[in-house]
């Protein structure tokens, strides 16, 4: 910087004695000068994120050190206590077991029929002239319908849903019941085997619309060139689809996969919301996320509680790592 | 570059068919043989596409019925059509169950809160794109970090954060929360949206003598728009429908809507005011819904930004 030099001039040619005393407004001046619409633009959000973000979830590692209740102010440090605790619980390996089948199930299901519905409205309609693919027609009406969902708060879904379920008069049994199909009838979410695959269809029936969104604004931009090409090659759609359409938003799926992947790692609301008792019954629909609720809100074992969301914390870590190791592949350009 | 496998052979084959494009040759041919399987296949895509409308919105016209109906033929009838329509379930949800206090507490909460994270998420996103500065990869990383942490871990230390602050169960308490956790996303899209505008219109601005703050609040952020619109869609539907963290931070009465409709329908079990119950979800679905269907395109391209990058 060119006023670097500047305080040096005077400095060396007066009374050395006075430098020191008339060197730091400027040295401050300097940095104001260079830095402060920086530091000004900065502050602000950077405190508010500093308080009330990354402040919480450094104290939720200590903690998970502690014996704190998180009523009292009397706490003291019991190392990996917790964490030992946490190893031989029950209810914990429960909740991670129903977490890794919704890892495992949501992202398959909701991407699955995310692509198979994108792909119908960009490439399954019928031929026209000049065209080698076309969508179907009124695809602009299905994807406004299928995004509802997603405009929707997952509390007022998931509350819909519960008066679905409803064994007694809920819309499900109702219409069982309306084309004599009484026998399969259920409890639904008061049926521990059901409780959890009821919660899974509600997730991906909310989240399908987001993904056909996302897929077809992805097809949309492959050049038509190519589904002409692979058609004159003999290849039908069923090959055309996983040949041509799928490599080329391969990484489009790759970050649908990472996002479905939170959101099954989540799924706090849902059964907070719909399911009955703390975790369902039998325990059936306990996840990670309200199991950390329950013990801090409920029990007043706030210690236990971080130490169950540091574990979520590297379940989450670990599935991010491995999505983006194993879906790593050469990015096609056109 | 970088793939070499599929792209070649994929232009290898346009090449191909290129030169046949002018003959009359393979046009009927290739017309005749995918002409049925298309028809098969159009019967079969309609087919499959509307069964998943009908799953998607039969949900929802069913809420809308039962919400025009009495509480005995909810019971009674649960998939018959109400015999007159009780629009008084509406005006009885709205001011007897609270629902109309809830929606006005949640814009506030929401409208505040939107104005303070695009203000201060444009802020930093805009040093971050276009100032050097010691450290600043850091900043970007904390910013950017925090969307892939769950955040209910952070939620029980932040409620005694809270609690110390005397923000619980107050608005600005809220707010301000809501600011914290929306500026990840919003610091990261806009960020490499400031990045892709040309620097050429704030160089003249500052030539002309405005000053650093002046050009970004009137020269860059109107530049910007399109990416704030996006982001400004994606903040206010996250933020609307928000529901974990007034759940822990806010349980005074100045519920919003979403929890206020769940404590509805705890309470239900023993008032059994179904017909206002399902009043209250549909008025706070219909607002979102109606804001959606006539900004659609907005609204998808503002929620799928995030994914497309």
């Amino acid at each position: 910087m060119k006023t670097g030099a500047s305080p040096a001039v005077p400095a060396a040619g007066a009374d050395p004695t006075r430098s020191p005393v008339r060197r730091p407004p400027h040295r401050f001046l300097r940095w104001y000068r260079k830095y402060g619409f920086v530091a000004g633009f900065l502050a602000a959000p950077l405190a508010i994120y500093a308080i009330f973000v990354i402040s919480p979830f450094v104290q939720a590692i200590y903690y998970s050190f502690t014996d704190w209740t998180g009523l009292s102010s009397n706490f003291k440090m019991v190392g990996f206590k917790n964490y030992d605790w946490l190893l031989h619980d029950d209810l914990f390996w429960t909740a991670v077991g129903h977490n890794i089948l919704l890892l495992l199930v949501l992202p398959l299901v909701t991407l699955g029929l995310g692509l198979f519905f994108a792909f119908m409205l960009n490439v399954g309609g019928r031929r026209r002239r000049n065209a080698a693919v076309s969508g179907v027609r009124g695809a602009g009406v299905y994807k406004i319908v299928y995004f509802f969902p997603q405009v929707l708060s997952i509390a007022i879904v998931a509350l819909l849903f519960q008066y679905t379920y409803n064994p007694r008069d809920g819309m499900l049994n109702a219409a069982l019941d309306a084309v004599g199909l009484d026998s399969l009838e259920q409890l639904w979410l008061g049926d521990p085997d059901l409780a959890l695959w009821c919660l899974m269809a509600v997730m991906v029936w909310s989240n399908v619309g987001f993904y056909v969104v996302l897929f077809s604004a992805g097809m949309s931009s492959i050049p038509r060139d190519f589904y002409e090409a692979a058609l004159l090659d003999g290849a039908n759609r069923f090959h055309t689809f996983f040949r041509v359409t799928l490599p080329l938003l391969w990484d489009t799926v790759q970050t649908g996969w990472i996002y479905m992947g939170i959101i099954a790692l989540d799924a706090f609301a849902v059964v907070q919301i719909m399911t009955v008792g703390p975790g369902g019954p039998a325990d059936s629909t306990e996840v990670m996320g309200y199991y950390v609720y329950t013990k801090t809100f409920r029990d007043g074992q706030a210690g236990r509680a971080t130490a169950i969301g540091v574990a979520m914390l590297v379940v989450t870590l670990i599935f991010a790592v491995i999505v983006s190791r194993l879906g790593r592949r050469e990015r096609l350009e056109y | 570059m970088t793939a070499q496998a599929e792209p070649s052979e994929l232009g290898g084959v346009i090449r191909k068919d290129e030169a046949p494009e002018a003959g009359p040759l393979p046009g009927p041919a290739t017309a005749g043989r995918t002409g049925g399987e298309g028809r098969v296949l159009n019967v079969f895509s309609h087919g499959v596409l509307v069964i998943w409308a009908l799953m998607v919105t039969l949900p929802l016209l069913w809420a809308v019925m039962s919400s025009l109906k009495t509480d005995n033929e909810i019971l009674t009838s649960p998939w018959g059509l109400p015999n007159s329509l009780h629009f008084e379930n509406w005006s009885r949800a709205w001011s007897k169950s609270n629902i109309g206090d809830y929606f006005l507490n949640t814009v506030v909460v929401v409208g505040c809160s939107l104005f303070g994270t695009m203000l201060l998420g444009s802020m930093a996103a805009y040093v971050l794109a276009r100032f050097e500065f010691p450290g600043k990869r850091i900043v970007y990383f904390t910013f950017v970090g925090g969307m892939s942490f769950p955040i209910i871990l952070a939620l029980v230390p932040l409620f005694y954060v809270m609690k110390n602050m005397a923000l619980l169960n107050t608005f600005h308490g809220l707010i301000l929360v809501y600011i914290a956790y929306s500026l990840p996303f919003t610091v990261f899209f806009l960020t490499s949206f400031f990045k892709t505008l040309p620097t050429s219109v704030a160089e003249a601005a500052m030539l002309d003598g405005a000053s650093q703050t002046r050009t970004f609040f009137q020269v860059m952020l109107p530049m910007a728009k399109p990416g704030l619109i996006s982001v400004g869609i994606f903040n206010f539907l996250g933020q609307w429908n928000q529901y974990m963290l007034p759940t822990v931070l806010n349980t005074g009465d100045n519920k919003v809507l979403t929890q206020g409709l769940v404590e509805l329908a705890a309470s239900q079990q023993y008032r059994g005011d179904w017909s206002a119950l399902f009043a209250g979800l549909v008025l706070a679905m219909l607002p979102v819904l109606g804001v959606y269907i006539i900004f659609q395109r907005q609204v998808q391209a503002g929620l799928t930004a995030g994914a497309l990058k």
